[in-house]
């Protein structure tokens, strides 16, 4: 009886969380900047306690591949169909890095973490941020100039489109184009550095 | 860079990127492709100079209807592996549903066939060209759902690589049967089928070497 009561406040918890989540997914995929930064927070959070939990033999990378698969999930987000869970949606992109992670791992050492579907829902939250192994700020200074100049004046000192464009004489769509690249780039050079740093 | 950073540079002026379900994607490949494939046969393998005659022969439907409903069901199954989270489910048994309704057709022409020409409606006159030249003309397809798919996020690669190449594969039998003269329902069943599993045989291989990301 115990255990089914336990099961049942799960499973709410779970649908009003799924509730919460797509309604922000949704505002995000139509441009609600805030309510974007709000997933990705809420993201983060449950992204750090389901890694954690499966990388106990990998403590300091947990952090490394939280920000990997932001990054992945921000690329690809326009693959999330709003008639979908969006859990169900999160939840396969982080058990693809994670496997992604333990197969690259595993040929250097012998590593049997299950990856169970236990909290699928991803429930968990940890709000503990550790620390990263490689600097993104670092890999960025290394994306061609047409890709990074538009990364850094808009998405880190927060120019417009136009401003953007004006201060480095590109079009604005070539400024889009730059931005949407670069973090392309930058999620490739995450992989690569990766695979450097393990051969 | 930490974690927060890094949230606030992806949010920040961030555009409206409505969900996109990868058809148009495909499609678009496809319509290159498919020509593509169809040009490099004409000079190599010739078109079938019995083909306006053919066209009236309902074997030459079920031939060219084999592939494109192999790669039809193909598609279905790319598209739902091309979006994480979303399951093969059902959809991964459809492409046998040509193949064992093939399997059928040559089980009857069979045990109707008179003694002794059963390896007559197996082998045909071309059996050795049959599987290499649908591997050769599905190559352009597969190479083009391939790139289709990089720009989605598969996270089952070797098997949306298969279903890519099951597609390949279809399609690659379907424009064989525009040069190919054989009938026989027990020569399609062998060697069209055979001919398109060796692209989702490569496609199965590709996949976790060029779809990651």
């Amino acid at each position: 009886m115990r255990d089914d009561r336990r099961s049942d406040d799960a499973a709410a918890r779970a649908d009003a969380q799924e509730a919460e989540l797509h309604r922000l997914m949704v505002a995000a995929q139509g441009g609600d900047a805030a309510a974007y930064r709000e997933l990705l927070r809420a993201v983060a959070l449950r992204l750090r306690a389901f890694l954690r939990r499966r990388m106990t033999r990998l403590p300091d990378d947990v952090e490394d591949l939280v920000q990997e698969t932001l990054l992945a999930m921000h690329n690809q987000r326009h693959t999330y169909d709003p008639s979908q869970p969006v859990t169900a949606w999160l939840h396969a992109i982080a058990r693809y890095k994670l496997v992604d992670l333990l197969r690259r791992r595993a040929r250097h050492e012998a590593l049997n973490d299950p990856i169970d579907d236990v909290d699928a829902a991803l429930l968990a939250v940890d709000a503990r941020e550790g620390g990263v192994q490689r600097d993104l700020a670092a890999l960025l200074g290394r994306l061609p100039e047409r890709q990074r100049l538009p990364i850094v004046l808009m998405k880190l000192e927060g120019l417009s489109v136009i401003e953007t464009a004006q201060r480095t004489g590109m079009s604005p769509s070539a400024v889009k184009v730059g931005v949407h690249r670069g973090l392309k780039a930058l999620a490739a050079q995450l992989r690569a550095d990766r695979a450097d740093r393990e051969s | 860079m930490r974690t927060d950073d890094l949230i606030d540079l992806l949010a920040r002026h961030e555009p409206a990127r409505p969900p996109r379900r990868g058809v148009s994607a495909l499609l678009l490949s496809l319509a290159l492709a498919v020509p593509a494939a169809t040009l490099l046969m004409a000079p190599l393998l010739g078109i079938n100079p019995q083909l306006r005659a053919y066209l009236a022969l309902p074997m030459f439907w079920v031939k060219a209807g084999f592939g494109l409903a192999l790669a039809a069901s193909a598609a279905l199954l790319v598209l739902r592996l091309a979006r994480p989270g979303v399951r093969a489910g059902a959809a991964r048994y459809a492409p046998a549903v040509p193949v064992l309704g093939l399997w059928l057709l040559a089980l009857a022409a069979l045990v109707a066939a008179p003694a002794g020409r059963a390896s007559e409606l197996v082998f045909g006159s071309s059996w050795r060209s049959c599987p290499p030249s649908i591997l050769a003309l599905s190559l352009p397809v597969l190479a083009g759902a391939l790139l289709a798919l990089r720009r989605m996020a598969p996270t089952q690669l070797a098997a949306a690589g298969a279903a890519a190449g099951l597609l390949a594969g279809g399609l690659g039998a379907a424009i064989y049967a525009l040069h190919c003269p054989e009938l026989a329902a027990p020569f399609l069943a062998t060697w069209y089928v055979v001919g398109a599993l060796l692209p989702m045989a490569l496609g199965a291989w590709l996949g976790p070497r060029v779809l990651r990301w």
